[in-house]
């Protein structure tokens, strides 16, 4: 079984999910049925992250067979310490927001757990494929349930913000596809993405390829200033929609950067690394000042998203004679799979008050911990958390990625550290204005506190943050070999 | 003077289809109107029958007949195997159709086998006046399936439209052909059409370029390439929905391998100056068959346009003109076949007597109300858009590849940006049947489950060869291979 841990990671939830699709009739069992297939898929990823061997650099987990023959397409799957945690991190959340969903979601219920199952599963696919086709295919495939996901189950103005959520994301893939077509007979006939990595390219190559994965990766990241659908999609979500968006497909993105850009086109990331560092200073520091002037919650933590991620951006970039710092890599993995934990804990959060009030905006609440006090204890931790306090994940990978800055950017570094500040700011302001004072209306006045359900989701979350956030050497030693061996492949020149 | 009979084994199909289609009309002069049912029996029949005939006499080689007019190959058999299989499943979705409209039983079996008859002699013809002849066929039998509705003003003004511009585009291709005739000295076989290029020195070269042109104009014009489109939507439109079933999805496949015979098998060698027109074509209908395709309303429009789109997409792999290309084309041409079958399957089964299923709004909420139909028209509409897993990415996938391999990487990115517009209607359609609320209950009106099964399988296909594609392709790379 060990050898097809990968395959049964990702095809469990999918499987599940088709099932789910069919019991129609029955909410009920469609909902633990959903949760049995998201625990199942959960305890796989767990059995790849204990079996997984720190030290090695290579793939681990290996599947291969041959899948497309005429076009040399190879059903190739492995995880290094790059992949691996977020593969984990997807089947985690994954099992939350199927929790999420038992009591919020009342109609087409069985089509839900399965929209959220099969884009496990596809997501899963996305971080283990080593064939580019393969990837692409699951890159692409979880647009499907996504958008159904927000068109279906959103707010008032899901339809336009699911539209554009798909093309957004779909103009980016597209232009991908053809820069891995032109990668495949360049290297002779192969999608293997791990062959690109060894491939000579000229320099106007590399940089026209960049441009066709930046397009990609930089929409699903989202960079400023591809970013526009993501304050668009967030509000109009659902909950759990909301969650694996901003946990999980965000991460897609990212870790895009550093499996197909950096490794495979390095000498133009080190050509273009400052306008990847700029990019990413904008979005860390105007998108924290458009995050400060929110009025809708969701909006606010979507914002914030888009902050945090160019942390990881310029974790991405931020090289030094030519050569990658290992603390800024490992920090932007880090922030990673932290703001994997904090946004899905902040977009619940906002769920579990939605739910009760019916209302994201600010102005509406006022007063929240005197009628939900549990639920304000775990609000005002997951909120520390994503302003970056030391002891919370969040504070692991931004410290990382800006001691990294400093080493190599001592300006970034700068901008990046004040923005920390910003962070603070808008996160507690509105905390302040949610949680704290008079209970302002009625609404909030019949608000009852977290359910066995919600406590028990929070609870899981908030363990998560701290344990990551104390002892972040348990991720981080998972994948320093690995980003080691990046860092080696992109020293090498290509031209 | 000895008389030589031809050999009549590889145009068996031909004959036992034309000997059923005049068995089809008699016995419908001989029963009366409750029985009409074995018209349909008979029809289905006939395609089962030509499947089997031609499984038995493929010998795996090329055989000739009729003075080497008639060619059964490779890519003959396969495809026509394809036509047989798609023909009948739809005649399983359309037959309720055509009941409830009360569409003249008989007569329509017999035309619509007609048309298969005419699609059967494109693909197996080698010579120039017998494509002629076939093309024709196809041609004089869907201006009746589409006129067959005498009271529908509609339908009779788009036959009429596709019976004008059709003529105009049969005058053009003639024009060419006698060109081209004169041109090689006295040649209507695409064999020797090639020898004859082949050995002759310039003189005649403008010749052949001029006709070259008139033919391609009259080529295009049944794919419907842009700027010859103008039929399509109109023809879709107007045309019953189990006629706008035919029209959509099976007769693309004798065009194409009429297409591939006629300018990679014939005239290969002009090739510099075709090459260039259906590529600058297949750009055009791409552009402009995907941006109108936006402003649909009506399904039926919204799928012609997209048609056009997709056409401009097969044009790209023959523009390769190499292996790689024409297999991916037929890849294309199958797969969306297969596609448009499922897609207006589910139209026509929701269709009945005194409701069409045809407007964008028609479709609102249907998730609600029909999960399942609803579920397969997004498969359909996703694998036209090119997501993956549906088959649609590959058939895209493989047409890109053969582009960029040829040195077309502008065309390539080209295509793949009016994908990207091609999705935003594609997504609409879903949005309608997901996000919006129901108008009207729409209770499909096809109760029959060996059809509705053959509907699911449809659909299923569409993911099966998603995911496992690797047969079809091979199967195709075969066919032009070999």
């Amino acid at each position: 079984m060990m050898n097809y841990l990968l395959s049964l990671t990702i095809w469990t939830p999918i499987v599940f999910g088709l099932i789910t699709l069919l019991i129609n009739k029955n909410d009920c069992l469609a909902r633990y049925f959903a949760l049995l297939g998201s625990i199942i898929a959960f305890l796989f990823s767990l059995l790849i992250f204990f079996g997984f061997d720190s030290s090695a650099t290579s793939m681990q987990f290996q599947e291969m067979w041959p899948w497309v023959g005429s076009l040399n397409i190879n059903y190739h799957l492995g995880v290094d310490g790059i992949s691996m945690p977020f593969v984990v991190l997807n089947n985690f959340i994954t099992v939350l927001v199927i929790l999420a969903g038992f009591k919020v979601i009342k109609h087409k219920v069985s089509l839900y757990n399965s929209m959220f199952l099969m884009m496990t599963g596809f997501i899963s696919g996305s971080f283990c494929a080593l064939d580019a086709i393969l990837f692409y295919v699951f890159f692409e495939a979880m647009l499907i349930p996504m958008y159904l996901i927000i068109g279906v189950w959103g707010s008032s103005n899901r339809v336009y913000a699911a539209i554009k959520f798909f093309l957004y994301t779909l103009i980016g893939s597209l232009l991908m596809l053809v820069a891995l077509i032109y990668l495949y007979f360049k290297s002779n006939g192969n999608f293997e993405i791990l062959s690109y990595y060894k491939l000579p390219l000229s320099i106007t190559a590399q940089t026209l390829i960049f441009i066709a994965f930046f397009m990609s990766f930089a929409v699903k990241v989202p960079m400023w200033p591809l970013h526009t659908w993501l304050p668009d999609a967030h509000p109009e979500a659902p909950t759990g929609g909301s969650m694996v968006l901003a946990a999980i497909t965000l991460k897609i993105g990212g870790y895009g950067f550093l499996r197909f850009i950096l490794p495979i086109v390095p000498d133009a990331s080190r050509e273009l690394a400052g306008l990847m560092v700029v990019l990413s200073l904008i979005a860390i520091v105007y998108i924290g000042l458009v995050a400060v002037v929110q009025k809708d919650m969701k909006k606010l933590v979507a914002y914030s998203s888009i902050s945090h991620m160019g942390f990881v951006t310029l974790g991405c970039f931020l090289f030094a004679n030519g050569t990658l710092n290992t603390w800024a890599v490992e920090g932007a993995i880090t922030q990673m799979i932290s703001h994997g934990f904090v946004s899905a804990a902040m977009f619940f959060c906002i769920g579990v008050m939605y739910d009760r009030v019916h209302s994201r905006n600010i102005a509406d609440y006022g007063g929240v911990v005197n009628k939900m006090p549990v639920f304000a204890a775990f609000f005002m931790l997951f909120a520390m958390a994503n302003s970056g306090l030391p002891g919370t994940s969040g504070f692991a990978g931004e410290f990382m990625v800006i001691m990294g800055a400093v080493e190599t950017n001592f300006v970034a570094a700068i901008l990046a550290g004040l923005t920390l500040i910003l962070g603070a700011g808008y996160t507690l302001w509105m905390y302040k204005r949610v949680v704290f004072g008079d209970v302002v209306n009625s609404h909030v006045a019949e608000m009852d506190d977290v359910s066995k359900r919600e406590f028990l989701i929070l609870a899981i979350l908030a363990i998560a943050v701290i344990v990551m956030g104390v002892c972040p050497n348990i991720f981080v030693a998972k994948m320093h070999a690995s980003v080691e061996q990046l860092l080696t492949q992109v020293t090498l020149s290509k031209i | 003077m000895m008389l030589t009979y031809p050999n009549l084994i590889p145009v068996l199909p031909e004959l036992f289809m034309a000997f059923m289609i005049v068995l089809i009309l008699i016995v419908d002069a001989f029963t009366s109107e409750s029985k009409k049912g074995i018209n349909l029996v008979l029809t289905l029949l006939t395609l089962a029958g030509c499947f089997v005939i031609q499984k038995v006499i493929d010998r795996g080689v090329t055989q000739l007949t009729f003075n080497n007019m008639f060619i059964l190959d490779g890519i003959a058999t396969g495809t026509k195997m394809f036509t047989y299989l798609f023909s009948f499943v739809a005649v399983l979705y359309v037959k309720r159709y055509v009941c409830d409209k009360q569409m003249l039983k008989g007569e329509f079996y017999a035309i619509f086998l007609f048309a298969v008859l005419g699609m059967m002699v494109m693909i197996s013809a080698d010579n120039m006046l017998v494509l002629y002849v076939g093309l024709e066929l196809l041609s004089l039998a869907l201006y009746g399936l589409i006129a067959l509705q005498r009271d529908s003003v509609k339908a009779t003004e788009s036959a009429m439209k596709f019976f004008i511009l059709g003529a105009l585009a049969s005058g053009m291709l003639l024009f060419g052909i006698s060109f081209i005739y004169g041109g090689t000295g006295g040649y209507l076989q695409l064999e020797y059409i090639l020898k004859a290029m082949l050995s002759q020195n310039d003189t005649n070269g403008a010749l052949l370029v001029f006709g070259l042109v008139f033919i391609v104009a009259g080529l295009v014009f049944k794919l419907g390439l842009v700027p010859f489109h103008m039929w399509v939507p109109d023809v879709y439109e107007g045309s019953p929905l189990a006629v706008t079933t035919i029209i959509g999805s099976l007769t693309k496949i004798a065009a194409v391998v009429f297409i591939i015979r006629f300018l990679i098998g014939g005239l290969v060698l002009l090739n510099p100056y075709w090459s260039i027109m259906l590529l600058l074509l297949a750009l055009l209908s791409l552009f402009f068959g995907n941006i109108i395709a936006i402003a649909q309303t009506n399904i039926k429009r919204l799928l012609g346009y997209s048609t056009v789109s997709h056409m401009g997409f097969v044009a790209l792999g023959l523009v390769t003109v190499n292996v790689d290309g024409v297999s991916a084309t037929l890849f294309y041409i199958v797969t969306y076949s297969l596609t448009a079958l499922a897609g207006f399957g589910v139209l026509t089964m929701l269709s009945r007597d005194g409701f069409e299923c045809e407007n964008l709004d028609d479709l609102k909420g249907l998730s609600k109300t029909n999960p399942v139909y609803a579920g397969l028209l997004l498969l359909v509409m996703f694998s036209m858009a090119g997501i993956p897993p549906l088959v649609g990415f590959y058939a895209k996938l493989k047409i890109l590849s053969a582009l960029v391999a040829s040195g077309y990487i502008p065309a390539a990115v080209f295509a793949v940006v009016m994908s990207l517009i091609g999705a935003f209607y594609y997504i609409r359609v879903v949005k309608v049947m997901y996000f919006d609320e129901p108008v009207k209950e729409i209770v499909p009106a096809d109760t029959c489950v060996f059809s509705r099964t053959i509907l699911l399988v449809n659909g299923a296909l569409l993911v099966i060869i998603g995911i496992f594609p690797t047969m079809v392709m091979m199967y195709c790379n075969q066919l032009i291979t070999g």
